[in-house]
């Protein structure tokens, strides 16, 4: 089972990343739970939100506290939170900055893989808003092979309609310019 | 065909009770069920089904809503939380001493003050003597499944009584899960149009929520207690059926790994599955523990509770409320009077849990059964407020 | 008072304690509750039916002539009907009197 937490800002949509996660891994077959932290954040206040996937029916209810995967949506978190938290030391970080993995290591100090893209960048780019949850989700699936980057099509097209398109195409390129920093 | 799905178990509370027809929604939104009525909204909105959403101005008006439009012979839904039902006390006795089906699902939270919006049952357990038949669901499956079958159960001629299922706020409504929303077709085949025992209508005039004397009220609350006693037997055979249609079954009390366990836990609602996985590990290690959880609240499963616990040495009661200044956990304390007379109890112990949204992880679960297998006597009959910081 | 007759035994009870006979509380007779009784002074009434609007009870009731007066049966003798007649129609007198 993997367990997964993201960092974000009220209103970036964090909560739509986990939730289009956990649908898309439930089309492939799979047992998914996509929770918020629930709280009274309003926008803007940092706010976390959470997966599960696995093979199996998932029976743990209670909070994720040592994730295997941790997501940073909005890089000015990982100066206001301890993004690291809990994390496994063999684990998977990815955030969105405009900053190396190594730059990031040394930020962080973090001994697991280190993986960064300017989400952002391509958000506001092929979105032309700098929301970057389901930018972010095509970063989480190159590194994590959590989930096979053509299941969230469905889900994305359902949640995004008119504008889905924009969302796998800013998706997919984040998919491919995910930067991989090797560990130490 | 019923289809494998990701939902938002509060969104799939909504469906399931959009699939059966209702006529009446009264609903006041309330955190964590506001995500239930707003969508039950939108479906009445978009015209998917033929109802009538009643925009209250408040939870004591959603029940009374709900308790006039029974009357009249609608299926009348209503869903709140918390300070909401607390809202709705004065009338809930009313409904159930109508005999009204009205169906109300409960996103369980914590009850002021302070102000706290997360999960526990201090919601539910004040409402215990109200006559409503109570349920608790485990997850988005049984949130699903359960809300279907209490408007078969309710309307039942033989029970006739409203039924309030409880659903863990946030640990479940806002949940994305897998489930199977069954289709349309199977729930029709399932759910069959309400019958009212009777309506407020002109043609054929009755008088009901009427005054009764001294002369008479004790033989009306005879009746009453009677009514909820006799549902348990229909709600056995509505959930049989309801395997018979979807292959899922559905029991007053469940038991997990109680063969052979010399201690067992009890759990209410979504907590059962964490404490399950604390049974795997425990089991593993080769502690005969094992999992007993109650699905079935009112009536209480005398019964059935006695044969789950069979041979166990210990019963651990896990409550999520607390009696104050009395003997702690609710919960525990009704379960301590059902084995009073037993000559073969259990040793009975009660830690209080989750409270106000604390986590409960295995690790707590596998503590908590550790603890009190090296309970003292003489300490039983306090209830662990567990994890409390002194 | 007429006597009313309650079912005996818990389970002759209606389910949800339901009336089914429509107009029952005609049976329940409230004029031995009165203290004072309404007395209507036909010269001074106007025929407005303005004690009948106001009367809780519903039981003042207009004659072939256009007159009022109220079911001893069931006036409870509150002396709304006197406080609302604006002519000053009726007056309440003591039970006690003819």
């Amino acid at each position: 089972m993997i367990e997964i937490r993201w960092h974000g800002r009220g209103g970036q949509g964090a909560v739509t990343s986990v939730e289009l996660l956990a649908l898309a891994a439930i089309e492939e077959g799979k047992f998914a739970q996509g929770f918020p932290a629930f709280g009274p954040e309003r926008r803007g206040a940092p706010v976390l939100a959470f997966n599960r996937v696995n093979d199996k029916q998932i029976m743990v209810r209670s909070g994720i506290y040592t994730p295997d995967v941790v997501v940073v949506l909005d890089s000015s978190l990982v100066k206001l939170v301890n993004v690291t938290e809990g994390l496994k030391p063999d684990g998977i970080l990815i955030v969105n900055t405009t900053h190396s993995p190594q730059e990031i290591r040394e930020q962080l100090k973090y001994p697991g893989k280190i993986f960064t893209v300017d989400a952002t960048h391509i958000a506001r780019e092929e979105l032309g808003t700098p929301i970057t949850n389901t930018t972010m989700l095509g970063a989480l699936i190159k590194a994590t092979k959590v989930i096979k980057l053509d299941s969230l099509k469905g889900p994305l097209e359902h949640r995004f309609g008119k504008i889905a398109q924009k969302n796998i195409k800013a998706c997919k390129r984040a998919f491919e310019e995910l930067k991989n920093g090797t560990p130490r | 065909m019923a289809k494998r799905i990701g939902m938002e178990v509060a969104i799939a509370a909504a469906e399931a009770v959009a699939l059966c027809n209702i006529d009446v929604a009264a609903v006041y939104p309330i955190t964590p069920q506001s995500h239930i009525a707003e969508h039950l909204a939108e479906i009445v909105a978009d015209g998917r089904i033929d109802a009538e959403f009643i925009t209250v101005e408040s939870e004591h008006s959603s029940i009374s809503a709900c308790c006039g439009a029974s009357g009249a012979g609608a299926r009348a839904y209503t869903a709140t939380s918390s300070q909401g039902l607390m809202y709705m006390h004065e009338v809930l006795p009313i409904v159930s001493a109508m005999r009204l089906p009205v169906v109300m699902g409960l996103a369980n939270r914590a009850v002021s003050g302070p102000l706290n919006i997360w999960n526990d049952h201090t919601d539910i357990m004040p409402q215990r003597d109200s006559g409503w038949i109570a349920f608790f669901a485990e997850n988005g499956q049984e949130v699903v499944d359960m809300s279907i079958q209490s408007f078969k159960i309710a309307e039942h001629p033989d029970v006739m009584l409203p039924i309030v299922l409880n659903i863990d706020g946030f640990q479940l409504t806002h949940m994305v899960e897998a489930l199977e929303m069954p289709d349309q077709k199977e729930v029709n085949r399932f759910l069959p149009d309400y019958v009212p025992y009777a309506t407020l209508h002109p043609d054929r005039p009755v008088s009901m929520g009427t005054a009764a004397m001294p002369e008479i009220f004790t033989e009306v609350l005879k009746a009453k207690d009677e009514a909820l006693i006799n549902s348990k037997k229909t709600i056995i055979k509505i959930w049989k059926e309801w395997k018979e249609l979807f292959g899922r079954e559905y029991n007053p009390v469940e038991k997990y790994k109680t063969e052979g366990a010399e201690t067992l836990i009890m759990t209410m609602g979504s907590m059962g599955e964490t404490a399950s996985l604390a049974i795997d590990e425990l089991r593993a290690e080769g502690v005969p523990a094992g999992l007993i959880k109650l699905r079935l609240w009112r009536p209480f499963p005398f019964e059935e509770l006695k044969e789950a616990v069979k041979g166990a040495k210990r019963l651990i009661v896990t409550d999520r409320a607390i009696s104050f200044g009395g003997p702690g956990g609710p919960v525990a304390s009704e379960v301590r009077s059902a084995f009073y007379n037993e000559k073969d109890r259990p040793i009975i112990s009660n830690f209080v849990i989750g409270m106000g949204g604390r986590d409960v992880t295995v690790a707590n679960f596998k503590d908590i059964i550790q603890k009190a297998i090296k309970m003292k006597k003489q300490d039983l009959d306090k209830y662990v407020l567990y994890g409390v910081r002194e | 008072m007429k006597q009313k007759k309650w079912p005996e035994k818990w389970h002759e009870i209606n389910p949800g304690c339901m009336v089914f006979e429509p107009g029952s509380a005609h049976a329940y007779k409230t004029g031995s509750w009165r203290a004072q009784k309404p007395i209507w002074d036909n010269a001074k009434c106007i025929k407005c039916g303005v004690c009948y609007l106001y009367c809780p009870e519903g039981c003042i009731a207009e004659d072939e002539k256009g007159f009022y007066s109220a079911d001893m049966d069931y006036c409870k003798g509150c002396g709304i009907c006197a406080h609302e007649c604006w002519p000053g129609a009726i007056e309440m007198k003591e039970e006690g009197e003819g």
